[in-house]
């Protein structure tokens, strides 16, 4: 014999008492897992909301950038590289570049895989007098990009084909010109291919022609005056970097750039990137909102309900040692020491513990869908509840142990 | 002969709304190994308060009180648990059986106090001695209450203590029980332990060696 058969024994005997100091252990330890369980589902359901809000925002942001980038690229290239002895006063005076370059630069250019440009186009252009229209023009030769990303990267400006024009707004309306239409130029015979709307700029007195047969009508075989870029990642003093950058590979050039053009394309696509981060930023703070409100309730619940329990467990085992008061007489009287009837108590409040935790680990997983099982939980209340058990037990145990056994036997 | 129990001019008072009740008053008594000694007197005349001052259950205001040459009142409570547990041996009018233990481990809670290794057998050789064996399984409300008395002095006996403090033992007995304990007690005696026995029943004064009488807390000759 010895004090836990006697705890066990005396368990299965009165299985009512216990089993309502069991039920209390599971209604505290239930109620702290659920609630536990709760805020750590509301984390894991935050990052799965955050998640696919980025992937989302991400989405959207690739449309949006590709909306972006279609608008913007109407705003027409941002960068043009010129031969390093173009004199930028001539090329404002005149509006063309009259120093001349190799047409393989361009080429040159793609090959290197530079990044702080996209969307290369080789030009030679020249103001023209147009002998049989009587008007000044600029001409405008273009083979189309030279493409840095294979064939697959889609143009800005489709090439000119050989025998074909494409005109600006004001020549097509002063000239009466319209798609289809057969007009000379300079000698040569071009069948009018695409008439451009009204730009407000040089373009709309711009005709524009296949490249080689602008070398070959201005004499200028195997050469270019600029290529047209668009520098593509629109951080701030970008300019520098693709100075520094072109430098390295056409040492002989220079690069301008079209200001307003790109401020315009950097600052859209910074304005949606920051509307992109602040959208989930928004939804980052309304689920940190929602998790305080729960912690909160949370703070309040659990700590009432454990007290509530405890208070219970101490009302039970006060109830136990007032009915079991002649037993502890007369084993007191056999000799049992007080710090063992103290045991005897408290030893049957933490196997109500152990219990009570079991139990009220599976209720408070069941509870919460989706919990998943928290060992270093689960073993944190296998360890508090019955301590907090036996701390609740402990007044009325100690009440027990110091009962005199002469007073009980002689009322009993 | 051995002295096993001594009682020097014990004096045991209560306080009461009502006045001072004096429920021992300057008791003398000497039991020697071997002998049965029976207390017998009217209600209220301070038999249980004397028998709980010699079980070492209660501390008289005077006087002292030797076990086996020992003053247990002059050690700690917790030493005079063991030492209860060591010397003596109690049997009680209400039994005081534990109802959810069956017979053997009603028995065995006397080794709570004193673990031994050959508790378990002591207890079995008891529950036999005391024609138990077929009951050791049973919990006392299935018991007849003269098998109750006969566990509640198993008990008293799984520790061999030298003194076996009997209060009414028989008072809830037939007449064929009652004699059973009453051998039993003469039997522990015989043995070489000392018995003290308070009692109303005149026949357990016949059993015993010296038969006293208790009035007003005082003790005097049958």
């Amino acid at each position: 014999m010895n004090i836990g058969r006697l705890i066990i024994r005396e368990i299965l005997f009165r299985k009512l008492s216990f089993a309502l100091g069991v039920l209390s252990v599971l209604a505290a330890v239930g109620c702290l897992v659920g609630a536990l369980a709760s805020l750590r589902n509301h984390d894991r359901r935050t990052e799965q909301i955050i998640a696919a809000k980025q992937a989302e925002t991400q989405e959207k942001m690739e449309l949006l950038a590709d909306d972006y980038r279609r608008i913007t690229l109407k705003l027409g290239f941002n960068v043009l590289i010129l031969p390093k002895d173009q004199k930028l006063s001539d090329l404002y005076a005149d509006d063309y570049a009259s120093k001349y370059m190799p047409e393989e630069y361009a080429t040159r250019l793609a090959k290197s895989r530079v990044a702080t440009i996209n969307h290369i186009l080789p030009s030679l252009q020249q103001k023209v007098k147009w002998p049989e229209t009587g008007r000044t023009i600029l001409l405008m030769g273009v083979r189309g990009e030279v493409y840095m990303r294979g064939a697959g990267q889609k143009p800005m400006l489709e090439p000119v084909q050989a025998g074909k024009i494409v005109l600006g707004s004001e020549l097509h309306q002063s000239l009466k010109l319209k798609v289809g239409d057969k007009t000379r130029l300079m000698g040569h015979e071009f069948t009018v291919a695409k008439l451009n709307d009204e730009r407000g700029t040089k373009d709309d007195i711009t005709a524009w022609i296949n490249l080689a047969e602008a070398q070959a009508m201005l004499g200028k075989a195997g050469q270019i005056n600029g290529i047209l870029a668009l520098d593509c990642t629109c951080a701030d003093a970008r300019l520098p970097l693709i100075r520094a950058e072109i430098e390295k590979i056409l040492p002989d050039t220079q690069v301008i750039e079209f200001a307003s053009q790109a401020i315009a394309r950097a600052e859209t696509r910074n304005r949606a990137s920051a509307e992109a981060v602040a959208t989930i930023e928004r939804e980052k703070q309304g689920r940190a909102r929602l998790r305080s409100e729960r912690e909160a309730f949370a703070a309040v619940l659990v700590p009432l309900v454990v007290l509530g329990c405890a208070v219970w467990i101490g009302f039970l085992a006060l109830a136990n040692v007032r009915e079991r008061r002649g037993e502890i007489g007369v084993l007191r009287a056999l000799g049992v020491r007080a710090r063992q009837i103290l045991w005897l108590f408290l030893g049957r409040a933490m196997v109500m513990g152990v219990v009570g935790t079991c139990l009220g680990y599976a209720s408070g997983q069941a509870a919460i869908a989706g919990a998943e099982f928290n060992a270093p939980l689960l073993a944190a209340v296998l360890v508090g509840a019955p301590l907090l058990a036996a701390l609740a037990s402990w007044v009325p145990a100690l009440l027990a142990a110091q009962q005199d056994p002469a007073d009980i036997l002689r009322q009993e | 002969m051995d002295t096993i129990l001594e009682l020097r001019d014990v004096q045991k008072h209560f306080r009461r709304p009502d006045g001072v009740v004096r429920a021992v008053e300057g008791v003398s008594l000497r039991i020697g190994a071997g002998e049965f000694v029976a207390v017998q007197g009217p209600s209220g005349s301070g038999k249980t308060t004397l028998l709980m001052a010699a079980g070492v259950l209660m501390q008289p205001d005077s006087g002292a009180v030797v076990i086996a040459g020992e003053e247990p009142y002059k050690l700690s409570s917790e030493q005079r648990a063991g030492f209860r547990a060591a010397h003596i041996g109690f049997v009680f009018q209400q039994f005081h059986l534990v109802h959810y233990l069956n017979v053997l481990d009603n028995v065995l809670t006397a080794a709570l106090a004193l673990p031994a290794a050959d508790a378990k057998e002591r207890a079995h050789e008891l529950i036999k001695r005391f024609g138990l064996a077929n009951r050791a399984g049973h919990v006392p409300s299935e018991l007849s209450t003269g098998e109750r008395q006969r566990v509640a002095l198993a008990r008293a006996l799984l520790n061999r203590p030298k003194l076996l403090l009997a209060d009414e033992p028989t008072g809830n007995l037939d007449e064929e029980n009652g004699r059973l304990v009453l051998d039993c007690l003469a039997g522990f005696a015989k043995e070489g332990g000392a018995v003290l026995l308070v009692t109303h029943d005149p026949k357990a004064a016949q059993v015993s060696h010296r038969a006293l009488r208790m009035e007003n807390g005082r003790l005097a000759a049958s």
